[in-house]
């Protein structure tokens, strides 16, 4: 009987991590299915953002821009999800500590970047799906300008993206040592890069000290490079884009290794040095 | 003093039958301390595991068995020691020592929001036994032929996607055990399994183990609250504030600890107290006589007792018995 769970012989299937980086990212995506209400939470909170925000720039800051600050906001939006799910949704580590699941990942004969990078492609999917439905929302509803282009290209920088965020988080749940801890901390990493990303509003001209603070956000790299992408060919692109898209490509590659490889090597030895 | 007696016999033992390359689980020296601690958690412990044996980590609250169980399980780093599992050093090759073990934690590891069947599928697909594949349907007909088996095994075959959180205490652990064994482990680390069931689950649970030791031969190494878990046990270690201070069979601790007592009544005290003393046995006055000897005297003794004896009574310790005593002594 017991036969029926011990097999005489297991042998493993090939690509062994990337099986256990789908089983995560699988298991994350079953998740996020299987809660209405982070599902609904999730779809609606970028509608109402999108269509709250681009209606009140727009009508009110507008013209002093000279450019169209629809496009500009939903952009600012579609970077901020797709750096903030993955990187949310790696903090969930945290909360599987506590509750002792992680102990399930941790035991399992795969390399621990593995493990993280797993979760990581979980919420990847996770924010992509947002962002499609950003996209066609902001198209259907919203007025935003897509060149076919700029819609190719923004395929593996919103991958990109997501990889950024969860590489991000990973750093910050690192950093937390309880789910507690990283309530507190996250807002007050994350607040102030809002704000100073240019997300919602340009920051082409800061205060020295605002600037200094803006170049050290991660966040504003990612807006950065989507409205890089979107603005190609655009009159407009000299006046909203900070930086060549290939420079914030590299600094967020650069940034994603030395956030990725820390994170998860503080967050392991957090688990196991205790 | 018990200690180290125990230890010379267990150790004059071992090195007579097994050698170390017949030990699964090596431990050597091994210490913890916790960040921010003064004392070990584990200190200066070192034991073998026999292969194919049932070993059990005995111990009061505190005592350091599951920080010797994280470790081994490669879950938290020790502070300095030596251990070999199955063969590899923990420290250099942990994750060869995470293909050859199998862990039950004291508290359930499933996800619960997913369903029995996720959560097997999660780890055979983890450990790299199947392909990943989002849906039931998705997954090789091998791994859908050997789950059904196994839900009809552990009688959960009309609740396999139902909801872990559904599942009773016993039924979760039931499945914790069957998912840790889908890897073919060499040894199994149980901590606390039974912790929590009530007695009827406590009993199945045991009973399913034996099965699985019965047909695999697997290793098991335990820890426990409960006495009589660890009376069947091959080889046990009680452990106290981090130390080892026993170690051996059940009955060699048994034999090397405590010995057995007659208890004697006689209506005439005074001459039953002056002919003990007379005969230069050590003895305990309550309401009975309470002599501590080996078994094989007992006969003797009792020959030599002239005084008309009302009650004859021997009590040989269990192994709870011998636990409270190691343990308030070492307190």
């Amino acid at each position: 009987m017991i036969q029926t769970i011990i097999r005489p012989e297991v042998k493993q299937v090939r690509f062994v991590t990337w099986n256990a980086m789908m089983t995560i990212a699988g298991r994350d995506i079953l998740r996020f299915l299987r809660d209405p209400m982070r599902l609904i939470f999730s779809l609606i909170l970028p509608l109402i953002l999108v269509g709250g925000l681009t209606g009140t720039l727009q009508s009110n800051l507008g013209r002093a821009v000279n450019y169209d600050l629809t496009t500009f906001s939903i952009i600012g939006m579609l970077a901020m999800n797709l750096f903030q799910t993955p990187m949310m949704g790696i903090t969930s580590l945290i909360e599987e500590r506590e509750t002792d699941f992680s102990q399930e990942l941790f035991i399992a004969p795969v390399s621990r970047y593995a493990i993280i990078f797993g979760k990581i492609l979980g919420e990847t999917t996770v924010a992509l799906v947002q962002c499609i439905e950003i996209i066609l929302s902001g198209l259907l509803l919203f007025g935003l300008h897509l060149s076919l282009t700029a819609a190719l290209l923004l395929i593996p920088a919103a991958l990109a993206t997501c990889l950024f965020g969860g590489a991000f988080g990973t750093l910050l749940a690192s950093l937390s040592s309880s789910a507690r801890a990283a309530s507190q901390l996250i807002p007050f990493l994350i607040m102030p890069q809002f704000l100073l990303s240019g997300v919602f509003t340009p920051i082409r001209v800061l205060p020295w000290y605002l600037d200094i603070l803006s170049k050290l956000t991660p966040l504003r790299y990612v807006v950065d490079l989507l409205r890089g992408i979107i603005y190609i060919g655009d009159p407009a692109y000299n006046q909203i884009v900070l930086m060549n898209p290939i420079f914030n490509l590299l600094i967020i590659g650069v940034l994603f290794v030395i956030f990725m490889v820390a994170g998860t090597y503080l967050f392991v030895r957090n688990e196991r040095n205790r | 003093m018990v200690r180290q007696s125990v230890l010379s016999t267990y150790d004059g033992v071992r090195s007579q039958q097994k050698t170390p390359s017949e030990a699964i689980v090596f431990v050597q020296d091994l210490v913890k301390r916790y960040k921010k601690s003064s004392k070990n958690a584990v200190d200066h412990i070192s034991f073998e595991v026999a292969s194919g044996s049932l070993f059990a980590f005995l111990g009061p609250n505190g005592a350091g068995k599951t920080t010797s169980i994280s470790i081994l399980t490669t879950t938290l780093a020790p502070t300095s020691g030596t251990v070999r599992i199955a063969g590899y050093d923990l420290a250099t090759q942990a994750n060869e020592v995470r293909k050859h073990i199998g862990i039950v934690f004291q508290k359930p590891t499933l996800d619960l929001h997913l369903t029995a069947e996720e959560n097997v599928r999660l780890h055979a697909t983890l450990y790299g036994i199947y392909p990943y594949r989002m849906t039931y349907r998705m997954m090789p007909k091998a791994y859908r032929d050997q789950i059904q088996e196994l839900a009809e095994m552990l009688g959960i075959a009309d609740s396999l996607f139902k909801p872990v959180k559904t599942f009773s205490g016993g039924m979760k652990r039931k499945l914790e055990i069957a998912r840790s064994l889908l890897h073919n482990p060499d040894v199994l680390f149980l901590d606390e399994p039974t912790a929590g069931l009530d007695p009827e689950s406590r009993r199945r649970l045991w009973d399913y183990l034996r099965e699985v030791r019965a047909q695999k031969g697997i290793t098991i190494f335990l820890t426990t609250h409960y006495l009589e878990e660890a009376e069947g046990a091959d080889a046990l270690c009680i452990l106290n504030h981090g130390h080892i201070v026993a170690k051996g069979s059940p009955q060699q601790i048994k034999d090397e600890l405590t010995q057995s007592k007659l208890l004697l009544h006689a209506d005439d005290r005074e001459s039953l107290r002056a002919e003990l003393q007379a005969l230069g046995l050590p003895f305990v006055e309550e309401e009975l006589f309470s002599i501590s000897l080996a078994n094989q005297q007992m006969h003797k003794v009792l020959k030599a007792i002239e005084t008309p004896l009302t009650t004859v009574k021997t009590f040989t310790p269990s192994l709870e018995d011998v636990y409270l005593q190691i343990i308030r002594q070492e307190d």
